[in-house]
């Protein structure tokens, strides 16, 4: 007879299935960091001397700094002279199309599902894949071009439009923001680059593919996107790592900004590789994400899909400054065997009649620990603010966690707020009643665990939504089919 | 053969034997009503019937359709044909009463080898059964009981038995916590279902509702035992003389079963 705890033994049972490594050839730095490294990757790169300054403020900012321990996360402490901070696939010869990308590369993006050939224009998705510290190759890129949309990795932004990446790189997220930006600022190898020109609805997803390969290295990428005024895009990003016994450290920034009633929606799909069983490997997702709703009327939505990584330290948060600008937050973190994630987000009022709403869902299994840290801070003088802040918690068995850190802050007296937050436990009486109507108990954990985050899912782009739904359902070892 | 077969069953929760020997046959076609008083283990011998983790058979034969139910899953058991209407159906929130019920369907007719029904043939399969129990279409969207009254609930029960179509049903105190207007619709319902081919089992604590579902055999239990069987007029008997009538004491008999899935 299949009983809970059976049920939650399988669910602890789960394997990750992007754990392969692929055989490219890399070309990589030696290991550790200092201003020679810096220097190192800025002239590998090719970057103007503008850029090689402000890696270096923020590498000198970084060596002042200590690496934050707030969260509710515990971990042996991190060498940051024990990774490699440069590594990249050494090309065959100069690309210049992408027909030409090394088929061991394409061969490794065919494994993951990520269609790196622009036949695949049903699929309506211009994607940038991003293998350990490089772009790899743009999908779509001239197509949107004739809409006057740049999409392209961050190097080639940096050569072919760098007044746009000057003026605006840094400007949500500064180098000195906080330790992990500090360190993105001095070492990023690369990233995306998106910018829609006033007036443009961007008419197809934009994503990027995220890949850690090579061992010993750390994944630092940055990604900038800029919606001009009135301009709309959506924006999707997906990750994965192959298995090793070792921590690798991924601490990327990114940075959105709207201008007057522009709207941008970026949506994560979360898939680090999480670590094993006993909580050995893993990646440490150190993430800095900001949004800054600059113009009036402007439009930022977060939606995070969370269930990868060993430790997740990740705040995708709102500035709202643009009058009547609107901040959205959706996010469902599930954490399994010995994951911890603690993430949230901050939604920052300073215009007038500014909205931000939040829904968070947390799901713990196994021994996973699952944080919830948001702030919602209403200034003065943001006269009409609201904020609706929603925060639930889903348990699966008796040996995990779930922890809410609500911060709320309102300096203005017209402004409104509301908190709701509710715990619940998937019940032996539930499970037991769906088995008496011919559904097993892994169906129905299914069943309770998608009905718990509908209203997350119902935020991503369609065709991710049942990508969501079939992750999450995977990740606590609900489905079988383990490839 | 049989539609089912329960022989000397003795069984325990917490280490509490509940069921202490109990011998019922149904055949296809039968409605049974099952009696007694508070802890006498009538709910018991429903949970029993349906598989329910922690309720442990000590000893005792159940063959559904000839074939040893005691071995089978919870969920083969319920695709093989039982169904059971709770006392206390749960509340899943989130999964719309729709969705799970189509849900449950598909892993019915998968079992059985059917092809599983898209969503237009499953609407125009629960559209009659919908009126029947005078659910309207809201109740379509809402989450799985979820904020429903007592009378609701239980009238969702019928209607999953009626969508379900089981070959033996087990209602389990459906009659509790009804208003006699809703009793109508529930009974009326369950009149609906009874065929040639179907089994039912009506555990009830009063003779009230074997007014509007009149059975063919009355059982009567007490301590875990069966005390006495009969026809419907076994029901009316007690109806007029209680369980004192038969020298059975309220309560009295048996330990009470741990409440289990409120």
């Amino acid at each position: 007879m299949v009983n809970k705890a059976k049920l939650e033994q399988e669910m602890a049972n789960r394997e990750y299935k992007y754990g392969f490594v692929s055989d490219v050839e890399e070309e990589r730095i030696p290991k550790g960091l200092n201003e020679d490294v810096v220097r190192l990757i800025s002239q590998k790169k090719g970057e103007p001397e503008w850029l090689l300054e402000w890696r270096l403020k923020a590498y000198r900012h970084w060596v002042t700094m200590k690496e934050p321990h707030w969260a509710n996360v515990t971990y042996p402490p991190v060498n940051y002279q024990n990774i490699i901070y440069y590594a990249a696939p050494k090309p065959k010869k100069a690309v210049n199309s992408l027909e030409e990308i090394d088929p061991e590369i394409r061969t490794l993006y065919g494994k993951l599902g990520i269609p790196l050939q622009e036949q695949e224009r049903l699929a309506g998705v211009a994607v940038d894949a991003v293998l350990d510290s490089v772009s790899v190759g743009t999908t779509f890129k001239s197509k949107l071009a004739e809409l006057g949309i740049i999409f392209c990795s961050f190097s080639d932004a940096v050569k072919e439009h760098p007044d746009l990446v000057r003026k605006y790189l840094g400007s949500v997220v500064p180098y000195n923001d906080n330790f992990f930006a500090a360190l993105n600022s001095a070492v990023f190898s690369d990233g995306s680059f998106a910018y829609v020109p006033k007036g443009v609805r961007c008419p197809m997803e934009l994503s990027t593919y995220f890949r850690i390969n090579a061992q010993d290295t750390g994944q630092f990428e940055r990604t900038l996107i800029v919606a001009d005024e009135g301009a709309y895009v959506s924006y999707l990003e997906g990750c994965t790592a192959p298995i090793r016994d070792e921590n690798q450290l991924h601490a990327a920034v990114v940075e959105l900004v709207a201008l007057d009633d522009a709207e941008v929606k970026y949506s994560t799909i979360q898939n680090w590789y999480p670590g094993d069983k006993q909580g050995k490997g893993g990646i440490y997702n150190f993430v800095t994400k900001r949004g800054k709703c600059l113009g009036n009327r402007s439009k930022i939505s977060w939606t995070q899909v969370e269930t990868g990584s060993a430790i997740t330290w990740k705040y995708p948060s709102c500035i709202l400054q643009g009058d009547d600008s609107i901040g959205e937050f959706y996010s469902v973190a599930v954490v399994n065997n010995r994951q911890q994630a603690d993430t949230g987000t901050k939604m920052h009022h300073i215009g007038k009649n500014t909205r931000s709403t939040i829904i968070s869902k947390g799901i713990s299994a196994g021994e996973g620990q699952n944080t919830y840290r948001g702030m919602v801070k209403i200034l003065k003088g943001a006269t009409g603010a609201r904020n609706y802040s929603q925060c639930d918690s889903l348990l699966i068995g008796s040996r995990c966690g779930a922890h809410t850190f609500p911060d709320i802050q309102v300096m203005e007296p017209t402004a409104q707020m509301e908190h709701e937050a509710t715990t619940s436990k998937i019940g032996d009486d539930q499970l037991f009643y769906c088995q008496q109507r011919g559904i097993t108990p892994e169906d129905a954990t299914s069943m309770i665990v998608n009905g718990f985050c509908k209203k997350i899912f119902l935020n991503l782009p369609m065709e991710f939504a049942v990508e969501a739904q079939k992750l999450i359902s995977y990740s606590l070892a609900l489905e079988g089919t383990v490839g | 053969m049989a539609l089912l077969e329960i022989r000397n069953l003795h069984a325990r929760v917490a280490n509490k034997e509940i069921l202490r020997g109990i011998d019922i046959t149904v055949e296809e076609g039968e409605v049974h009503a099952i009696m007694g008083p508070n802890g006498s283990g009538k709910t018991t011998l429903a949970q029993v019937l349906a598989g329910r983790p922690n309720y442990e058979v000590l000893s005792g034969q159940v063959l559904f359709d000839g074939k040893n139910l005691l071995t089978m899953k919870p969920e083969d058991r319920a695709r093989e044909g039982i169904f059971m209407a709770f006392q206390y159906p749960v509340e899943i929130p989130g999964v719309g009463n729709a969705y799970f019920l189509k849900a449950a369907v598909n892993a019915v007719r998968k079992y059985r080898g059917q092809p599983e029904l898209d969503a237009m043939e499953f609407l125009s399969l629960i559209e009659g059964k919908m009126k029947l129990l005078g659910l309207d279409e809201s109740y379509m969207k809402r989450g799985l009981n979820e904020g429903f009254s007592g009378g609701e609930k239980k009238r969702n029960e019928i209607f999953q038995m009626a969508v379900l179509e089981p070959r033996l049903a087990v209602l389990d105190e459906t009659d509790s916590g009804l208003d006699i207007d809703a009793l109508r619709v529930v009974a009326n319902g369950v009149n609906n279902m009874r065929s040639k081919e179907r089994g039912m089992l009506v555990i009830t604590h009063y003779s009230r509702l074997l007014h509007y579902i009149v059975p063919d055999v009355v059982h009567v239990l007490a301590g875990g035992r069966m005390v006495k069987s009969g026809g419907k007029e076994l029901a009316e008997e007690l109806e007029k003389t209680g369980y004192a009538g038969l020298g059975i004491e309220e309560g009295a008999t048996a330990p009470a079963p741990t409440p289990v899935g409120r």
